[in-house]
C-alpha cells in the first residue's frame, strides 16, 4: 500500500517524463494542439484523483493507526449520519462537475468540421497499413521494417525495434490533415500517440480524423486493436515535413511511381536468371509471406496452410501464380497482384518452388505473371 | 444489526448425515457440498488460468519471441481471460452465495436445491470443452475475451464452434444460480428477516442475481450470432451483407458492462461485513449501503459505450456515455467513504480477513481513479487498448474481486471447517500478495501511458525495463498464491478447533445461532429474528 | 417446489424476454442508426426526388471507393469531388470492371462520414441498391443520382461517401468459375 502510494507521489511530482531518452513514464503532451489539450485534460484529472486518496487513504490510515484495538481505542456507536452523507454524496457531484467542463472543452474542440486541406486513406489489412493520398496519384503499403531475424533474436534489435515502417506516412506540418480509415478485413486501430489520434478502422465503414501537426519529426504509433495473429507488428510510422519539403517529396514518389509502372513494363522483355530470382523472392517471401506460411515454409498446421511439399507450389504453376495474384476468397489469403510489382511476384513465385526442397526447377518470369495478370 | 429472541440451534444432522463417497458430491443438493464444490473448483481454474498468465508474462519478460509463437500467445490472452471472468471469479461467488446466503437469511437450503446441483456440474464440462478447443487444429479461441466481430466470426479457427457451445453452458449455469439466489432470498427469509435488515452480502447478491439474468441471456444471442455468422452465412456482424462490426461490439458490451459489476457487487458485500467486525463497529450508513449498490447496478446499463469511444460515435453520444460513467463514481464513492466512517473511532484489529479487506479498499480505488481517468472521453482515445487500461481493470478486479474472495474465504473458513486457520501462514500470504500484486499491476500503468498496446506477444525495446518488473511481480504473485492453498490445506487437516463467534465483532445468523462448524443441515426450523 | 413456481416462472421469462432483447438489438440498432446516423450507414432504399434548394450555401461531395484486395475488380468514381446546392439533385457515375477470369457479383456497400450527414444524403436512384454481376473483361458505368437534403447541418461542409465492394458471388458460380480458371490454365 505504501508502495504505490509512494509511486503515485512520484508520478505526481513529475509530470514529465522523467526516463530519457527511454520509455516515457507518463502520457505525451505531443506535438499537436489537441494532443497537450489532451495532455493537460490528463494531469488535471490526475491531480484531483491524487487529491481525493491523499484526504480518503489520510483519513483511512488515520484511524489504522489511532483507532487500533492494541491502543486501547473503544469502540464509538454512531453507524449513520444523514446530514455527513449528503455532503460526500454532494461534493464528489461538485468534483465531477468540475472534471466534465474541461472534458467536454476538449472533446468539442477535437469535433471540427472545417474543411482539410489534405486527406489521407488510411487502410488496415492483416498485418499492414495502406496509405493513398486522395488528390495525388499516390498510394503505397507500409509494412514493418524489422525483420524476423530480430524477433527471434538471432540478430541484435534495432534502436526503434518494432516501432519502423518500410515506406512511413508522410505529412506536411502546420495543415489540416484529414484520415479516412477504414479496413479489408478485421477491425484495426490506427493510432499515433503524439497526435492524440487513435480511430477504429472498421470494414465497410469508414471513420473520419484529423490532426494538425506542430513540429517536423518522425513520429511513431502502433496498431491498437486485436486484429489477429501479428497485431503487435503493424506499427504506424508519421514522417511530418515543412510543406515545401512536403510538396518536394510529393512530386518526386509520383514521378517514382509513374517510372516504377514504366519499368514494370520494360520487365516484361527481360529474363531473369535463377540465382536473381531466388535471392529476391527470398527477400519478399520474408517480408510478406513468412508471418503465416513461416520463414521454413512449414506453415502453422490448421492455421495456416505449409507451402514445403504443398500440391500448389509442386503443381500448376499459372495457378501458382494465380492463387498469389488474386489470393484465395473464405481465407486469409490476401490478394498481392496489387502490392508487389510483376518481378517481385515472379521472383516469389519461384523461389517458393525451389526452396525447403520444392525442387521443381521451374523458374517464373515477370512475362508470366502479366500474361496471368491479362496485361501484356 | 437484529437481536434474536429464539436460539434454535439444529441438532438434527445425524438423521441426514452425508452418503458417503463420490457419489455424495455429484447427487448433492446441499447447499454446503455444493457450495464447497463451486470453490473449489473456481480455485482449480484460478491456477488454470494463472499458469496462463504466468506464460504470458514469461515471454514478455524480454522483447522479441522467445517461448510461444503470437497465435499461440493470443490464445493464451483468451483464454486467461474467459476463465478468470467465467472459471474463477463468478463461480467463487456463487460458491460463496451458496455456503453463505441460507445461514445468513435463516434458511434450511437453497430453494431449488436439485438446480443448484445441476448449475454447478454443467460447469465444468464448459471448461473441459473450452480448454480441449486449445488442443484442435488451428488452436483455440484467439480473439481475445471479447472476442469482436469479424475477428471471432470470418477470420477466426473452426474451434469458434466450442467457445460458442461453452459460453452458452457457462451461461445457463450463471442463470440458473442466479434465479436460485432469487427466490432464496425472496421467499426463504426467516421470520422477521425483512429487507432492511438483510445482511449487505446478500443484498449486493440480490442485486448481482439481477443483474445477471438480465445480461446472460444477451451474451448468449450474441455468441450465437457469432455462430451463424460464422457457420450459417447469416450477416449480422458483416457489412457485405449489410451488417455492422460495431453492432457486435454495442451488444457485446451491453452484456459486458454489467457483467462488470457482477464481479464486483457480492465484493462489496463482503467488506461490508468485514470491516465492521475488526472495528468492532456497525457498518456506517446501511441503508445508504443498498441504495449506492442499486443506483451502481442500474448505471452500469447504460454506460457500455464507454468501452467504445474509437469506434467513431457522433459527439453527443459520447458525452452522454462520458457523463453517464463519472455518474457511477458518486454511489461507488460512498460506498468506500461509509467504510472508512465505520473504521472511524472504532477498535481496529487487523486478522488476515480485515488485511485483505483494507487491501481491496486501497487497491479497488486506486482501479477506480483509473477508471475515473478512462471515462473522460478525449483522454480516453490515448488509454484506450494500452496497458493503462490492462492495469485497471486487474486493479479492480484481482486486487478487488479476488482480493475480497480471499478475504471472505479466511472470514468464514472458521464456520466452514469447524477450525481456525493459520494466522501467521495466512498473513505471509497476504503480505506476499500485496506486494507482488503492486510490483505485477502499478508499473502497468506507466507502460499503458508510455504507448504500450495491449495484447502484443512483443514490444518496442523502451519498454523492456518495465515488463521484466511486470512479469517477476506476476511470478510472485502467481507463487503466493500457493500458500493460499497451503492454509487451506492445513486448516481443514489440523486446524485449531474453532469457536462459535471467533472474531469478536462479526454480527448475523451464522455467528450468532450456528456452532462452530456450521451443520450439515442448519435452520431446518427457522429462526425468529426481530 | 410448489411454493417457489410463480417467482421461477416469472424469472424465466425475464431470461428468455432478454435472450430475445439481445436479438432485438439488431433492428434497434438500425432504427437509432437510422435516426442518427451513428454509423454513416445511408438508406438504402430509393428517395423521393429534391423539391427545394438551398442557394445560399455549396457543399463539397467527395467520393472514394474501396475494392478489397481479393477482388480483381477495378471500380473508381469518374470525378472525385463534387460541388453541390443542397436540394441540387446530381448524377455522377462509377466505372466498374471485372479484371478476373470468372463471372462475379458484387455488392458496393455505402458509409458516409461525417456519420450525421448521412440521414441527409438522398439517393433518388443507385446502383448500390442492388447486387451487379460482371462476366470476365466486362465494364460499365454505375450511375448514382443523389441530392443532399436542406437540412443538412449548417457546419458540415464536406461530406464523403465511400462504396466499398463485396464479393458476393454465389458458391455455385465461384466454384464453376474456379473449375474454368484450371481450365484455362491448362490451355
Amino acid at each position: 500500500m505504501t508502495r504505490c502510494i509512494q509511486l503515485l507521489l512520484l508520478l505526481a511530482s513529475s509530470p514529465a517524463a522523467f526516463a530519457e531518452g527511454g520509455m516515457s513514464y507518463n502520457l505525451r503532451p505531443g506535438v499537436t494542439a489537441i494532443s497537450q489539450q489532451v495532455y493537460g485534460l490528463h494531469m488535471t484529472i490526475f491531480y484531483i484523483c491524487c487529491a481525493i486518496g491523499v484526504v480518503v487513504f489520510g483519513a483511512m490510515f488515520w484511524a489504522i493507526i489511532h483507532h487500533r484495538k492494541s491502543k486501547g481505542a473503544k469502540p464509538a456507536s454512531f453507524h449513520e449520519s444523514t446530514k455527513v452523507e449528503i455532503v460526500w454524496t454532494v461534493i464528489p457531484f461538485l468534483i465531477l462537475i468540475g472534471m466534465a467542463i474541461p472534458a467536454t472543452k476538449t472533446l468539442l474542440a477535437m469535433e471540427d468540421p472545417s474543411n482539410a486541406d489534405l486527406t489521407v486513406q488510411v487502410t488496415g489489412s492483416q498485418w499492414k497499413w495502406h496509405y493513398k493520398y486522395f488528390d495525388y496519384e499516390l498510394e503505397y503499403y507500409s509494412l514493418l521494417a524489422s525483420d524476423q531475424d530480430e524477433i527471434t533474436g538471432k540478430r541484435a534489435k534495432r534502436e526503434n525495434y518494432l516501432l519502423e515502417v518500410d515506406r512511413p506516412l508522410v505529412l506536411p506540418v502546420g495543415k489540416k490533415v484529414r484520415f479516412l480509415m477504414t479496413s479489408e478485413d478485421v477491425i484495426h486501430s490506427w493510432w499515433v500517440p503524439d497526435f492524440a489520434v487513435k480511430k477504429d478502422a472498421n470494414p465497410g465503414f469508414i471513420n473520419e480524423a484529423w490532426t494538425i501537426i506542430d513540429e517536423p519529426g518522425i513520429y511513431r504509433g502502433q496498431c491498437a486493436e486485436l486484429c489477429g495473429k501479428d497485431h503487435g507488428f503493424m506499427p504506424v510510422v508519421v514522417i511530418a515535413k515543412e510543406q515545401d519539403e512536403f510538396d518536394q517529396w510529393i512530386a518526386e514518389q509520383q514521378q517514382a511511381y509513374q517510372q516504377a509502372k514504366q519499368e514494370e513494363q520494360a520487365l516484361l522483355a527481360m529474363t531473369m536468371d535463377e540465382a536473381e530470382l531466388m535471392s529476391v523472392g527470398e527477400q519478399v517471401y520474408d517480408k510478406h509471406c513468412a508471418a503465416c506460411h513461416q520463414a521454413n515454409g512449414e506453415g502453422l498446421p490448421g492455421v495456416f496452410p505449409a507451402l514445403k511439399d504443398s500440391p500448389i507450389a509442386l503443381g500448376d504453376v499459372d495457378a501458382h501464380i494465380d492463387i498469389i495474384v488474386n489470393g484465395k476468397a473464405g481465407t486469409a489469403m490476401q490478394a498481392f497482384g496489387k502490392q508487389l510489382t510483376l518481378k517481385e511476384i515472379a521472383a516469389v513465385t519461384t523461389y517458393e518452388r525451389n526452396a525447403w526442397g520444392n525442387d521443381t526447377g521451374d523458374l517464373v518470369q515477370a512475362k508470366d505473371v502479366a500474361a496471368l495478370k491479362g496485361q501484356e | 444489526m437484529s437481536s434474536i429472541s429464539d436460539v434454535q440451534i439444529d441438532h438434527d444432522d445425524h438423521h441426514h448425515a452425508p452418503p458417503k463417497g463420490l457419489m455424495r458430491w455429484v447427487l448433492t443438493t446441499n447447499h454446503k457440498d455444493i457450495g464447497s464444490m463451486y470453490l473449489w473448483f473456481s480455485f482449480a481454474m484460478f491456477l488454470t488460468g494463472g499458469a496462463m498468465a504466468m506464460v504470458i508474462r514469461a515471454e514478455l519478460f524480454q522483447p522479441g519471441l522467445q517461448f510461444v509463437e503470437p497465435n499461440f500467445f493470443n490464445q493464451m490472452t483468451t483464454v486467461h481471460g474467459l476463465i478468470m471472468v467465467f472459471g474463477a471469479v463468478m463461480p467463487a461467488f456463487t460458491g460463496l452465495a451458496n455456503w453463505l446466503i441460507p445461514m445468513m437469511i435463516g434458511a434450511p437450503d437453497m430453494a431449488l436445491p436439485r438446480m443448484n446441483n445441476w448449475s454447478f456440474w454443467i460447469l465444468p464440462f464448459a471448461f473441459a470443452i473450452l480448454l480441449a478447443s486449445l488442443f484442435m487444429e488451428g488452436g483455440g479461441p484467439n480473439f481475445g475475451w471479447t472476442f469482436y466481430a469479424p475477428l471471432s466470426t470470418t477470420y477466426a479457427p473452426d474451434s469458434v464452434a466450442l467457445f460458442v457451445f461453452s459460453v452458452h453452458i457457462m451461461g445457463i449455469s450463471s442463470i440458473m444460480g442466479a434465479i436460485n439466489v432469487i427466490v432464496t432470498i425472496m421467499n426463504m427469509r426467516a421470520p422477521g428477516m425483512t429487507y432492511m435488515k438483510l445482511p449487505l452480502f446478500v443484498w449486493t447478491w440480490l442485486i448481482t442475481a439481477f443483474l445477471l439474468i438480465a445480461v446472460m441471456p444477451v451474451l448468449a444471442g450474441v455468441v450465437t450470432m457469432v455462430l451463424t455468422d460464422k457457420f450459417f452465412g447469416t450477416s449480422f456482424f458483416d457489412a457485405a451483407g449489410g451488417g455492422d462490426p460495431v453492432l457486435f461490439q454495442h451488444i457485446f458490451w451491453f452484456f459486458g458492462h454489467p457483467e462488470v459489476y457482477i464481479m464486483i457487487l457480492p465484493s462489496f458485500g463482503i467488506i461490508s461485513a468485514i470491516v465492521p467486525a475488526f472495528s468492532r463497529k456497525k457498518l456506517f450508513g446501511y441503508a445508504s449501503m443498498v441504495y449506492a449498490t442499486a443506483s451502481i447496478a442500474g448505471l452500469s446499463f447504460i454506460v457500455w459505450a464507454h468501452h467504445m469511444f474509437t469506434t467513431g460515435m457522433p459527439v453527443q453520444a459520447e458525452l452522454f456515455f462520458m457523463y453517464c460513467t463519472m455518474l457511477i463514481s458518486v454511489p461507488t464513492g460512498v460506498k468506500v467513504f461509509n467504510w472508512v466512517a465505520t473504521m472511524w473511532r472504532g477498535a481496529i484489529s487487523f486478522e488476515t480477513p480485515m488485511l485483505f479487506a483494507l487491501a481491496f479498499i486501497v487497491l479497488f480505488t486506486i482501479g477506480g481513479f483509473s477508471g475515473l481517468m478512462l471515462a473522460i472521453t478525449p483522454v480516453d482515445f490515448q488509454y484506450h487498448d494500452t496497458y493503462f487500461v490492462v492495469a485497471h481493470f486487474h486493479y479492480v478486479l484481482v486486487s478487488g474481486a479476488i482480493f475480497s474472495i480471499m478475504a471472505a474465504c479466511y472470514f468464514w473458513l472458521p464456520k466452514w471447517t469447524g477450525k481456525m486457520y493459520d494466522e501467521g501462514l495466512a498473513k505471509l500470504h497476504f503480505w506476499c500478495s500485496l506486494i507482488s500484486v503492486n510490483v505485477l499491476f502499478f508499473p502497468m500503468h506507466f507502460l499503458g501511458l508510455g504507448g504500450m498496446p495491449r495484447r502484443i506477444p512483443d514490444y518496442a525495446l523502451q519498454f523492456a525495463d518495465v515488463n521484466a518488473i511486470v512479469s517477476l511481480g506476476g511470478f510472485a504473485f502467481g507463487l503466493s498464491q500457493l500458500i493460499f492453498l497451503a492454509v487451506v490445506i492445513k486448516c481443514i487437516r489440523s486446524g485449531e478447533p474453532a469457536t462459535a463467534k471467533p472474531w469478536e465483532g462479526a454480527e448475523g445468523l451464522e455467528w450468532d445461532l450456528l456452532p462452530a462448524k456450521a451443520p450439515y443441515h442448519s435452520f431446518s426450523t427457522p429462526p425468529e429474528v426481530k | 417446489m410448489s411454493a417457489h413456481a410463480p417467482l421461477v416462472k416469472r424469472l424465466i421469462v425475464v431470461v428468455f424476454a432478454m435472450f430475445g432483447f439481445g436479438f432485438a438489438l439488431v433492428p434497434l440498432y438500425e432504427v437509432f442508426c437510422d435516426i442518427t446516423g451513428i454509423n454513416g450507414k445511408t438508406d438504402n432504399v430509393a428517395s423521393q426526388a429534391a423539391t427545394e434548394q438551398d442557394l445560399s450555401r455549396k457543399v463539397t461531395v467527395e467520393f472514394i471507393s474501396y475494392v478489397p484486395n481479393q477482388l480483381a475488380w477495378q471500380f473508381e468514381p469518374k470525378v472525385k469531388r463534387v460541388e453541390v446546392y443542397p436540394g441540387e439533385s446530381m448524377q455522377i457515375e462509377f466505372i466498374a470492371a471485372n479484371q478476373s477470369r470468372a463471372v462475379g457479383t458484387v455488392q458496393a456497400v455505402p458509409s458516409v462520414s461525417p456519420g450525421p450527414a448521412a440521414t441527409h444524403l438522398k439517393k433518388v436512384s443507385c446502383f448500390c441498391f442492388e447486387q451487379q454481376t460482371l462476366s470476365p473483361g466486362e465494364h460499365q458505368d454505375m450511375p448514382l443520382l443523389f441530392y443532399l437534403d436542406p437540412d443538412l447541418p449548417a457546419h458540415i461542409s464536406t461530406v464523403t461517401l465511400a462504396y466499398t465492394l463485396f464479393d458476393v458471388t454465389p458458391e455455385t458460380t465461384l466454384k464453376a468459375s474456379v473449375d474454368t480458371t484450371e481450365d484455362g490454365a491448362k490451355l
